[in-house]
């Protein structure tokens, strides 16, 4: 009796193997199949964007069509000069409301806050891009940096603050209550030990949110607009990295294509560096759980 | 034994604390001598760490917490109304169950964190203010060549001496502890004991413990609680040898709790 069960079970239990092999085979693929995308991109955008990718093209203005050479210096530029606008709106803002969930975060204003911000992360870009152009375009009666260093802004402000609420959530309670102890007021707690310690985290958020402002192209497209020249006012159209690759992307002239793999190859680059940096960071922020 | 109210430095009268619908602490009232040592002891959940938090104003930082009754320091209410917490904890001091330097700060940093933070700015007082209470916790010699390194990469044991240090920089005439030896091994522990004895010079020690032999071995006074009640209080060697509770007594010979 309990030998057949066990022949029966033996049985079975290559079954199992064999199940089980086919399984994980197919998870492996899944996987694989997540991350070719990646592989893909980064190859593809090497292979064309690279050889384009000369001095020139990172230190001087665009050609016009049939002229040779030529590069996205000015976009360049462009793209530095809306990301800091952006941070300079965006970081403190969003650091300030991630403090305020995360410090006062059983107040009923901090949930509907919280909500919020939720909701702004899923707002679609161009949407983003519509808010700045009413809000900032129409009033000053022309597309410029300013509008579109306020739609970054618009961007960043949700991730930042995020961060900064996960971030602060993990500095243990006792350290904010060993702060409180000392008679330190409660606003200087939260900035000189809760804020410090979590400070490196934080960084990483600034700057993960930085790397995707620079990628952004829609909401750029109808506030910063594109221009041909270097920068020379904030309150002018400016060019921007991402919206120069779309300008030439769309054009039917070969050269210009030429210019748009080696623009995409740069951002690429930037984004690529912007986190690998961040990985850096937070494999040595020393906030702990306990 | 009657006293005048100046005899005492701090007077619990009347305490009560919630945690929301939670009554942990029950009319409690208490008072102790200066530069004393009392030992507040009891179960886990019996209230003694809450009411050691009454008595700087910490309980009510804990979302849905409240307080009510009062407490004298050198005879003014803490809860009087408008009276600054903030004020109040720079008076009375803490230290906590487990060590928490500031880890972003080095060990200078630490101690200096209570003036700094205050508004002292003076050089040379920091530095004066730093070395004294360094050696007053009897961590000097061990630190005095690395005050630039981070105090978390202390061991255990001299991370809390350095947290005593950092609440002896404010010169508070009570500091409070909240069994600040219980994540320590038996070596630290009888350093930190050492050092609450010596601090009797110039402060008054209030301290929740769980080992009795603790209390019995640094304390004048001690303070049974039970389920937030205050059962008995008075000299440690009279809880020890002679209880007059039934409750102090099991308890203290290990038969609850």
């Amino acid at each position: 009796m309990s030998d057949s069960l066990s022949v029966l079970l033996s049985k079975r239990d290559g079954r199992r193997k064999i199940v089980n092999q086919l399984l994980l085979g197919a998870l492996f693929l899944a996987a694989l199949s997540a991350v070719a995308p990646l592989v893909n991109i980064f190859i593809f955008v090497i292979r064309k964007g690279a050889p384009a990718l000369t001095w020139e093209f990172l230190t001087s203005l665009p050609q016009p069509v049939g002229e040779a050479g030529g590069g996205m210096g000015n976009a360049i530029l462009g793209t530095i000069i809306l990301v800091s606008l952006a941070s300079a709106i965006g970081v403190p803002l969003g650091v300030a409301a991630g403090v305020y969930m995360a410090e006062y975060s059983y107040s009923k204003l901090s949930r509907w806050l919280r909500f919020g911000v939720d909701l702004l992360t899923s707002v679609p870009s161009i949407i983003v891009g519509l808010f700045a152009y009413a809000m900032v375009v129409l009033p000053m009666k022309r597309f410029s940096a300013h509008a579109g260093g306020f739609a970054l802004a618009v961007i960043m402000i949700p991730t930042v603050a995020r961060t900064t609420e996960e971030l602060l959530k993990l500095v243990p309670t006792h350290l904010r209550e060993a702060g409180l102890a000392l008679g330190i007021p409660r606003w200087k707690v939260t900035l000189q030990v809760t804020l410090r310690t979590a400070w490196g985290g934080i960084m990483t958020g600034i700057m993960l949110a930085l790397a995707r402002a620079a990628g952004e192209t829609a909401p750029l497209l109808i506030t910063a607009l594109n221009n041909k020249f270097w920068p020379k006012s904030l309150d002018q159209p400016i060019s921007s990295v991402p919206v120069q690759i779309y300008t030439y992307a769309i054009s039917p002239f070969e050269e210009w294509h030429q210019q748009a793999w080696a623009g995409a190859f740069l951002l690429v680059a930037l984004v690529f560096a912007l986190n690998l940096t961040t990985r850096l960071l937070m494999s040595r922020t020393p906030v702990s759980k306990d | 034994m009657t006293h005048s109210p100046d005899d005492f430095v701090l007077q619990a009268q009347s305490i009560n604390a919630w945690f929301g619908q939670v009554h942990a602490v029950k009319d409690i009232s208490l008072s102790v001598k200066p530069k004393t040592v009392t030992a507040l002891i009891g179960p886990s959940g019996c209230g003694k760490s809450t009411f050691l938090r009454t008595l700087n104003r910490l309980h009510e930082e804990v979302p849905g917490s409240r307080v009510s009754g009062q407490v004298l320091l050198e005879g003014d209410n803490i809860y009087a109304p408008g009276r600054d917490p903030v004020q109040v904890r720079r008076k009375i001091g803490m230290v906590f169950q487990k060590p928490n330097p500031f880890p972003a700060l080095s060990i200078f940093d630490n101690v200096a964190a209570g003036l700094r933070l205050a508004g002292i700015s003076k050089r040379s007082l920091i530095q004066e203010t730093v070395e004294r209470c360094l050696r007053q916790a009897a961590l000097w010699e061990e630190v005095k060549d690395k005050l630039k390194s981070p105090g978390t990469g202390l061991s255990g044991g001299q991370q809390q001496r350095l947290c005593i240090a950092r609440t002896l920089a404010v010169s508070p005439p009570v500091i409070l502890m909240d069994e600040p030896t219980s994540a320590l091994d038996p070596i630290s522990t009888a350093k930190i004991e050492e050092l609450v004895l010596s601090l009797k010079k110039d402060v008054t020690v209030i301290i929740v413990t769980h080992n009795m032999q603790q209390a019995a071995r640094i304390s004048d006074s001690t303070a049974f609680f039970l389920l937030g009640d205050l059962v008995e209080f008075g000299e440690t060697s009279g809880i020890f040898t002679n209880p007059k509770d039934t409750r102090t007594e099991q308890y203290i010979t290990g038969r609850f709790g």
